[in-house]
């Protein structure tokens, strides 16, 4: 990928690493630079962090209060629906010149439903205990905002690179915000992660942290949280 | 099974609330709660389109049990309701233009709702009969009804309470949504189960 410098910007990028520290490396440097500068890297941090599924677009919400009460859950669900939203998106943006604009929200909610009926076999065939504890929520996969919205805002007008990069940004960063959940509400409700003791036994579990209410209230804190560090920076 | 028809309803209206208990319809939660009257609007609305939803996928799960194809039921469950939400649509526009007018957003919108797709799923599995069903899809639209006005109602009065900034907005409906659902599961051991 090569990306234009202009002058000023290079002088700028070399007296910072003239200033920084020494044993940074200087190759090393420019590959992150440029890595950072180059628009592939911006569609997939985008999704990750500063457009980021749960945390700023609040899209996906029943998956993403249901099935967090343990870590293993989100983690699977959140690989199930990222697999959906990638495959669905290169669909999508491979049959974006043959599909008539009247008919479309419906043949990509087909679309994306072939896909989720995929994962829902595939999740039975690997795993029975897994598949029994999501339920019905590998299904309502199909009505997950996130996957059509960005079927209709991204995959429908951009070529298939630029739409796998879009996918894998979202998905990574609905995967990351899933075990934010799933952690917090396991450590605190059962005092586990992945089903491992971390807490000490004298620990009293918070039985609520992985009742429903549970649910509502870390994705609370999670978005204050967000909401603060953002308004901190606005104000900076 | 063999629960009694007013056991259904209480299950699914208040001890396993839609929004509260199993998180479903939380996009139109958080979107429409603002004021009341859209509220209780979106509540009929919903409710309305999932009795007949309820129905066609009763329907098509004994077509498709007919014909030995369980792996097309999610694709004709959402087909099914996409196009029950336009028909509706298309009817409510022509029979009461000033109901359509009142809900305007909000009914296409239903498609997305997984509430609706959920009821679906839920009656198949749970193996109820024609007349179960409606009883479990009205149960349902009720709850969901409810729980959207209580959060309305409370929103309208939040309008007026000086939070911080970091707070407002989606975190303080959640926040109010959580202590709505602890209140909920007061609820639990009504209905029989």
């Amino acid at each position: 990928m090569v990306t234009y410098y202009s002058k000023e910007q290079r002088q700028a990028d070399n007296e910072r690493s003239k200033m920084s520290a020494a044993g940074v490396n200087k190759e090393k440097k420019d590959f992150w630079s440029r890595l950072k500068d180059s628009p592939s890297t911006d569609e997939f941090i985008k999704g990750v962090w500063k457009d980021n599924p749960v945390f700023v677009q609040v899209l996906g919400m029943c998956p993403t209060l249901a099935v967090t009460n343990t870590a293993e859950n989100a983690l699977a669900m959140g690989l199930a629906t990222a697999f959906v939203l990638l495959m669905s998106n290169v669909l999508v943006s491979l049959l974006r010149n043959f599909i008539p604009k009247q008919v479309r929200i419906a043949s990509y909610i087909l679309i994306i439903a072939s896909f989720v009926t995929i994962i829902d076999y595939v999740i039975q065939a690997i795993s029975v205990d897994l598949h029994k504890s999501l339920g019905a929520f590998i299904s309502l996969i199909v009505v997950n905002c996130l996957i059509l919205s960005r079927a209709e805002a991204f995959a429908s007008k951009n070529t298939v690179g630029k739409s796998i990069l879009d996918a894998l940004g979202m998905g990574v960063g609905f995967v990351f915000a899933l075990l934010c959940l799933g952690a917090v509400r396991e450590v605190l409700g059962s005092g586990t992660l992945f089903s491992f003791t971390v807490l000490p036994d004298a620990f009293q579990e918070w039985v609520i942290m992985i009742l429903p209410p549970g649910g509502f209230f870390t994705l609370a804190i999670w978005l204050i949280i967000f909401n603060y560090r953002k308004q901190r920076k606005l104000a900076q | 099974m063999n629960e009694s028809l007013g056991n259904i309803f209480i299950n699914a209206c208040l001890v396993n609330n839609f929004v509260l208990a199993y998180f479903l319809g939380i996009c139109p939660f958080l979107g429409v709660s603002g004021k009341m009257e859209t509220a209780s609007k979106m509540g009929g609305a919903v409710t309305f389109v999932m009795l007949i939803s309820s129905m066609c996928a009763y329907g098509i799960h004994a077509l498709l049990v007919a014909i030995n194809a369980p792996f097309l039921q999610l694709i004709s469950y959402i087909v099914v309701i996409a196009s029950t939400v336009q028909l509706v649509e298309m009817f409510v526009k022509k029979m009461s233009p000033t109901l359509f007018r009142a809900l305007g957003i909000f009914l296409p919108l239903i498609t997305t709702n997984c509430a609706i797709l959920a009821l679906a799923l839920f009656q198949t599995n749970k193996g109820y009969n024609f007349i179960e069903s409606l009883v479990y899809a009205g149960g349902a639209g009720a709850g969901f009804t409810l729980a959207l006005i209580l959060i309305a109602g409370l929103r309208e009065q939040l309008d007026f309470a000086d939070v911080p900034k970091a707070v407002k907005g989606t975190a303080l409906v959640l926040l109010t949504a959580g202590i709505l659902s602890l209140a909920f599961m007061g609820f639990s051991g009504l209905g029989g189960k």
